[in-house]
């Protein structure tokens, strides 16, 4: 569980976070949304500790992230792992390679163990017979399995997921995301992902955060996002045409 | 301010690099893998140069030696002086700002770009040590590379001079071994060792440091490639002021 606690951040004397305070729980998918330059990655940095707030408190489990001497931060970094909205798997590296990067650097295993491990992973995430590619031979749904798998190889306790379905087709982003939600009650890890897409939030929202203009304006599940009068909320939301129409049919009754 | 600014982050960033180390596994391959990327895959281009550069320098010394008192092995004695001096140490190592240094540069700065560095970060590993201390080590053998270019420079120079019909190969060989103060290789050596450093660091630093996307990754190389040569030969003419000047 990640509890945060009056969170303010900002940059060259602009304040971006004002005073966020909410929790994450594990076991389930949280998700961060807004409007672009609402925060959310802003915030997410903070949460994975490479933005230090100005003010306020993250507890991992309990623990603050600020108070931990840099060798206990690095041990809580290690139990944290990121799916990047680019992917950034290493480009020198195979897709075997990139998953099983982690394990090379953090742990005393034999090879074999290694590639025991990460063809679990590999086999977890549906990509069985990509362990000798390129990240740049391999496609976009592809690349952001690679990058889920490399972020749970060590067994996290935390997963962070900026935007992960961004520029992929809506059929391969469904799959995405209930490969994280799976993933999610599969690991018991608290999972938060950094999204702006209402798919997602159908699909796998069990708890959900809106942010606006660095507040935190609305929290809630996906089954309140649609029957919530917050105004920013429903302008988010119906910005949608597609929701926005599911609206209008069932105010008609249809 | 600016200036001061950059270098004061640059120094950081050295303290950054030599912070805490990389599992020694894991360095040792990407030593191996540096290695092969900035001194094997610099070698065609240097021998090349190298060559072609001690010939031309035979040939201009031979062309203005017009007053018949002069001796001809005069000639070999300029090619050894101005290849193991100046042109193998400071002109390659110029070449190599452009060749290697945007090279380091475009890499780690696509990596900022590509929020690889970000992973990297998040993984709890210090990136700047995994990054740059390898490129470090690999730049260590950068001298090896120097001896070579000073040996085929030489060649190039005896086989313009000998084979141009300015001297004979006897002339030459007696103006390579003519005052060889042996000093001078060592002088050679230690600012190759001076530039590997810079080479490795200041393109690293304008790559880690660089913001913005594939636009910027091309103009950071390209300020590294200034920053590197300004540096380089400031560094030579420190170290040669305090080396060769009695």
């Amino acid at each position: 569980m990640i509890e945060v606690t009056n969170l303010h951040k900002g940059f060259n004397g602009e304040a971006i976070l004002k005073g966020i305070t909410t929790s994450f729980e594990r076991g389930k998918t949280n998700l961060i949304i807004g409007t672009s330059g609402s925060g959310k990655t802003v915030f997410l940095k903070c949460l994975l500790g490479l933005f230090v707030p100005e003010e306020g408190s993250i507890l991992y489990d309990g623990i603050s992230y600020t108070n931990l001497s840099p060798e206990e931060q690095r041990s809580l970094r290690q139990q944290m792992g990121m799916v990047f909205q680019g992917s950034a798997l290493f480009d020198s590296m195979t897709v075997e390679e990139n998953v099983m990067f982690p394990l090379q650097m953090f742990t005393k295993q034999k090879k074999t163990e290694m590639l025991e491990r990460v063809h679990a992973v590999l086999e977890r995430v549906n990509l069985e017979n990509a362990h000798k590619k390129l990240p740049s031979e391999i496609s976009g749904g592809m690349q952001k399995r690679v990058a889920i798998a490399r972020a749970i190889v060590t067994r996290p306790k935390y997963l962070f997921c900026d935007e992960p379905n961004s520029g992929l087709d809506p059929r391969t982003a469904i799959v995405i995301d209930n490969l994280i939600k799976e993933i999610t009650e599969e690991y018991d890890i608290t999972t938060v992902i950094n999204t702006h897409d209402m798919n997602s939030v159908m699909e796998i929202g069990e708890k959900i955060i809106f942010l606006q203009k660095g507040h935190l304006e609305w929290e809630g599940d996906k089954s309140q996002i649609f029957t919530t009068d917050n105004k920013a909320v429903t302008d988010f939301v119906y910005s949608s045409n597609l929701f926005k129409k599911v609206r209008d049919a069932q105010l008609k009754g249809l | 301010m600016f200036y001061l600014d950059a270098i004061g982050r640059y120094f950081l960033m050295l303290k950054g690099v030599f912070g805490r180390m990389t599992k020694g596994s894991v360095l040792r391959s990407l030593t191996l893998k540096e290695i092969d990327d900035l001194i094997i895959g610099s070698l065609g281009i240097v021998a090349f140069i190298s060559f072609f550069i001690g010939a031309v320098v035979a040939i201009q010394t031979a062309l203005n030696l017009t007053n018949p008192i002069i001796p001809r092995q005069l000639i070999g004695f300029a090619s050894r002086q101005s290849v193991i001096l100046e042109f193998a140490p400071t002109f390659i190592s110029v070449i190599m700002a452009g060749k290697v240094g945007s090279f380091i540069t475009s890499s780690i700065g696509t990596m900022r770009v590509t929020e690889q560095i970000d992973a990297l970060e998040v993984m709890g590993i210090n990136s700047l040590n995994y990054l740059v201390f390898p490129k470090i080590i690999a730049m260590m053998t950068y001298p090896f590379l120097i001896a070579i270019s000073m040996f085929l420079g030489i060649l190039g120079g005896y086989i313009a001079g000998v084979y141009g019909g300015f001297l004979s190969s006897d002339e030459f060989i007696t103006g390579l071994q003519d005052e060889f103060i042996p000093f001078h290789l060592v002088y050679a050596f230690l600012k190759t060792l001076l530039f590997a450093f810079l080479l490795a660091t200041i393109p690293s630093f304008h790559g880690y440091y660089m913001k913005g996307g594939a636009l910027e990754v091309g103009k950071a190389s390209t300020t590294s490639f200034v920053w590197t040569s300004v540096a380089i030969i400031i560094g030579n003419y420190i170290l040669t002021q305090l080396l060769l000047s009695s």
